[in-house]
């Protein structure tokens, strides 16, 4: 399926295709790949073509629909949804079946859009290939001997293997960008405080931010205008209007000026830093003013990540403990019966992370990891804030490499952890960013260049990264 | 043996009286059906959020004024720890940014004593042990009601200002009217509304502060006092007997009335406790912090201050009267009756020991008319109670009618003396006994006087009358 979200949806509501066929064409696929690729935990065939008849239905009763009424589309699973298994890729929630819908997935729902089923992460979304996934990887549809990233790769498969035209990711530290920059496609992650957690399974609350994958920059905007917005059952979500994201789809970038990032492309592989070079030429040739810059402060932002993500998520993953759902290890007390349950049911990252997060909160180690790790985070913000008194946006490589090879990391979790290198200071600013997929390297693999912007100003990524696409399908 | 000095801090967890509870839309309600106000945020399932209730922020405010402390922007932290109750395995709490801080209450008694910090945090479920001894080490099994999970709490530390456990109870006392009247909470201590835990060391005047145990759960005034009291005794044999206190925490068993061992300082939790992300800070506006000041109810102190106001001459029993008026929310009936022209100290005594908040109450005129018929002489004390309880099915009832229906009739001398003459005729030994000087014996013929006359008598006319037959 190469039909972006808005034409499938357009000609669903004109009628010249149904939202039946759209969601059969989307299982079909998946029966026919899927086996190979694994991008799904699990699919929910029924009650998709049940959603998908009741769309027909509306539209045969000339009802009004939404804007993405019959579109298929994926859902990470870590985003709950009632009667639906969540598990976040690990063993621990196995068999857990939610009772209550995320605030993103009622908002597709009530669009019009057809969950097809629930995508593979890495465990608690804590990894960058889904190799960290107790249910075994998902492969790269460009080539199935590399990784599609992660941890939201299950959901980057499901769009760039062509079963739907829109999934949902989350990412704390480049989770939805660096897949999409892997797998080809458009991955966004909104400013925080602009999309709904809730529903949303936490890893680290104060950086996690669901965003969609999509073929195209303007369904990007779509499915963002769609699920975005505040939502009183979030304390962390913006209650004001947000710029208009299909709208910017159109604006182009003249007059803008783009500051091409030193500290986003220095040790990149060659071919990403010359992918990343024509991108700035080619937004100059739309009319942009392109600046070279460097923000040093962002090389430090790995290591804060790496003790403030583990930090809250030793606290959010206290949770899964054997006494109200998911597995237990049944035990003669209580706390046998934790640890027992803890230790069978959580893999090795995530345990590792929570014993990292678990010192670094420890009494006589807080000021020296959590709060340093704390200021360190305040003063990328602020370097961030300071250099966008000169520019309007940052441009640079969305990761340092192309997919690599299954197990090329796994041995050496720091070398893992440098993929997420230059999408991690969006994260600790809460700045809005996107990965645009612009070209190739030798090898065929894509590449992903990445536009980064103030906070709430989501607009200026979708000026930007449709003439970027522009570029490219030109 | 030199004296030892006792040092007191209490922490107070205060349930507030919400309809909802602090993080979700769940009923706040004590006694329903077990795991039924549950919801995904409050049973902490995996992806839900807390959303803070602002009519509990305004209860905790209300509190923070009520206790003299300076209301602050503040921010929420996470307390991590294992329990099975809590069904985060953290509570969300506040730390170094409390609400409300440094305060102090006045007691009764003149003393006054510090308040640290009054802050918000959310209560944990309930558990029942089945087996064993009833705590969870050695219980078969473990029945846990979420329905309290997320309840807010406000927890009120105090300085360790107090020396006895007296004086800690009158703390709790005070603390508690204070709760009760901004309507923060019905302070029932019995259902867990509010519960102490209790800081106790002992020192000889002067010395710094000796090692301190922490007794936890205490939910009674009596069981506070006889803790303390059992808790400073056991510590001042230790250190007597050449041995240490070691810091640790303690239960107070009800039955033996002694403390015991709950866990050492070397099992204590760490708590790693960091900002909730979940939440943001909590900056309440002087404009609403204002408000909410300007609509605090009266206080106990003020309240019992403008009762004694209006007494003449002030005795240690009046205190007590008074107090106990204001403790039952009576003092705004007393005051209305002393207004409508109610002898003040036998309004203030009728109130105290006839009247009962909780039920019925008589108007303010009606109670006033009582109390001026009894010190008339018109009524005698015995039959103006009885009035009074006629008035509680009948609150705007006239007294002088009721007293009619009831056959009050006021003696008069004449009749008064006839059957007090029989009474002397009947009992001339002890009449003899009284004429040559036994005081008690006068209180012997009121008796008589009284159960001849089934209380119809005027007390004080009877006493009179005897006085005067006296050679």
């Amino acid at each position: 399926m190469t039909t972006s979200a808005i034409s499938l949806a357009q000609a669903i509501a004109a009628r010249t295709t149904t939202a039946a066929a759209a969601t059969d064409a989307a299982l079909s696929a998946i029966t026919e790949r899927d086996g190979e690729l694994h991008a799904f935990l699990h699919v929910d065939a029924d009650a998709a073509r049940e959603a998908a008849s009741a769309i027909d239905a509306r539209l045969a009763a000339g009802e009004t629909v939404g804007p993405l009424a019959g579109v298929p589309v994926a859902i990470k699973d870590n985003l709950v949804m009632t009667g639906v298994p969540t598990t976040c890729g690990s063993k621990i929630l196995e068999g857990w079946r939610p009772p209550y819908t995320a605030t993103v997935v009622e908002r597709l729902i009530d669009a019009g859009a057809i969950p097809i089923g629930k995508t593979n992460l890495d465990e608690f979304a804590m990894g960058s290939s889904t190799e960290n996934s107790a249910f075994g990887p998902s492969l790269n549809p460009i080539d199935p001997t590399k990784v599609p990233g992660g941890s939201s790769g299950g959901s980057a498969v499901a769009v760039a293997a062509g079963y739907v035209p829109v999934s949902l990711g989350s990412d704390t530290g480049g989770s939805i960008r660096q897949p999409a920059a892997f797998c080809g496609l458009v991955g966004y992650k909104p400013t925080y405080g602009h999309i709904s957690r809730y529903g949303l399974v936490a890893f680290s609350s104060s950086l996690d931010q669901v965003g969609p994958f999509t073929t195209t920059v303007a369904d990007a905007a779509l499915v963002s205008e769609v699920i975005g917005g505040h939502d009183h059952r979030d304390s962390t979500s913006i209650d004001a209007p947000a710029p208009g994201l299909l709208e910017a789809c159109g604006r182009g970038v003249a007059g803008l000026r783009i500051g091409l990032c030193s500290d986003l492309l220095d040790g990149a592989d060659a071919a990403i830093v010359d992918r990343v070079r024509a991108a700035a030429a080619a937004l100059e040739a739309a009319g942009a003013t392109v600046v070279d810059l460097a923000i040093p402060e962002l090389r430090l932002g790995l290591s804060a990540y790496y003790l403030l993500a583990p930090a809250e998520a030793s606290s959010n993953l206290a949770r899964y403990d054997g006494v109200r759902f998911g597995l237990r290890e049944e035990r003669d007390d209580v706390a046998a019966m934790n640890v027992a349950t803890r230790t069978a049911g959580f893999g090795p990252e995530v345990k590792r992370r929570i014993m990292l997060g678990t010192y670094a909160l420890s009494a006589g180690y807080y000021d020296a990891y959590y709060g340093q790790a704390q200021k360190t985070r305040r003063l990328i913000t602020n370097a961030l804030d300071a250099a966008y008194q000169g520019v309007d946006l940052l441009l640079g490589a969305t990761t340092p490499t192309t997919a690599f090879g299954f197990g090329d990391k796994v041995a050496d979790p720091l070398s893992m952890y440098l993929s997420d290198l230059f999408t991690i200071p969006s994260n600790l600013a809460g700045h809005p960013a996107m990965s645009v997929p612009f070209g190739a390297d030798s090898a065929g693999l894509p590449i992903g260049v990445q536009l980064l912007a103030p906070g709430r100003r989501d607009d200026l990524l979708f000026a930007a990264g449709a003439v970027l696409e522009s570029e490219v399908s030109a | 043996m030199s004296a030892w000095e006792t040092i007191i801090g209490l922490e107070v967890h205060c349930e507030l009286k919400t309809a909802t509870k602090l993080f979700c839309g769940c009923p706040n309600m004590f006694g329903d059906e077990p795991n039924t106000n549950c919801c995904p945020v409050c049973l902490g399932l995996p992806g839900s959020l807390p959303v803070l209730n602002k009519g509990a922020v305004e209860l905790a405010i209300r509190i923070g004024l009520a206790l003299n402390c300076t209301v602050a922007p503040s921010t929420f932290h996470r307390k991590n720890y294992f329990y099975p109750d809590m069904p985060k395995d953290y509570q969300i709490s506040q730390y170094d940014q409390p609400l409300n801080a440094g305060g102090w209450i006045d007691l009764p008694d003149g003393s006054r004593v510090g308040i640290t910090r009054a802050h918000m945090e959310e209560d944990t479920g309930k558990s029942t042990h089945l087996g064993g001894t009833g705590r969870i080490h050695g219980a078969d099994s473990s029945l846990i009601d979420y329905n309290r999970s997320g309840v807010p709490l406000v927890e009120i530390v105090s300085e360790p200002d107090m020396r006895s456990g007296v004086q800690a109870r009158a703390y709790v006392a005070e603390l508690r009217a204070i709760l009760v009247a901004v309507g923060a909470t019905d302070g029932r201590m019995e259902e867990g509304s509010m519960r102490v835990d209790a800081n106790v060391s002992v020192r000889k005047p002067g010395d710094p502060f000796g090692t301190r145990c922490e007794i936890k759960n205490l939910n009674s005034l009596r069981s506070l006092q006889r803790a303390i009291e059992y808790e400073t005794a056991r510590q001042i044999d230790l250190i007597e007997a050449g041995e240490r206190v070691v810091q640790e925490t303690r239960h107070f068993d009800e039955q033996t009335g002694r403390t015991g061992t709950m866990r050492s300082k070397e099992e204590a939790t760490d708590y790693r406790y960091f900002p909730e992300p979940d939440l943001v800070p909590l900056n309440p506006s002087v404009a609403w912090v204002d408000e909410i000041r300007s609509n605090l109810a009266p206080l106990p102190k003020a309240r019992r201050e403008h009762l004694l106001a209006a007494v003449g001459e002030v005795t240690p029993a009046l205190v007590d009267l008074v107090a106990t008026v204001v403790d039952r929310d009576l003092d705004t009936l007393v005051r209305a009756a002393i207004d409508a022209g109610a002898p003040a100290q036998l309004a203030i005594a009728r109130a105290a020991n006839e009247l009962d908040a909780d039920g019925a109450l008589p108007s303010p005129a009606s109670f006033a008319g009582t109390c001026q018929l009894e010190a008339s002489g018109r009524l005698s004390a015995t039959q103006a109670k009885q009035v009074l309880s006629e008035l509680l099915s009948d609150p705007h009832g006239d007294p002088a009618a009721i007293a009619d229906r009831l056959g009050f009739v006021a003696m008069d001398d004449g009749a008064l003396d006839a059957v007090l003459e029989a009474a002397i005729a009947d009992h001339a030994s002890e009449w003899q006994r009284y004429c040559d000087g036994d005081d008690k014996l006068a209180q012997f013929f009121v008796g008589k006087v009284m159960a001849a006359t089934k209380g119809k008598a005027n007390g004080k006319a009877v006493i009179a009358a005897i006085a005067a037959r006296r050679p």
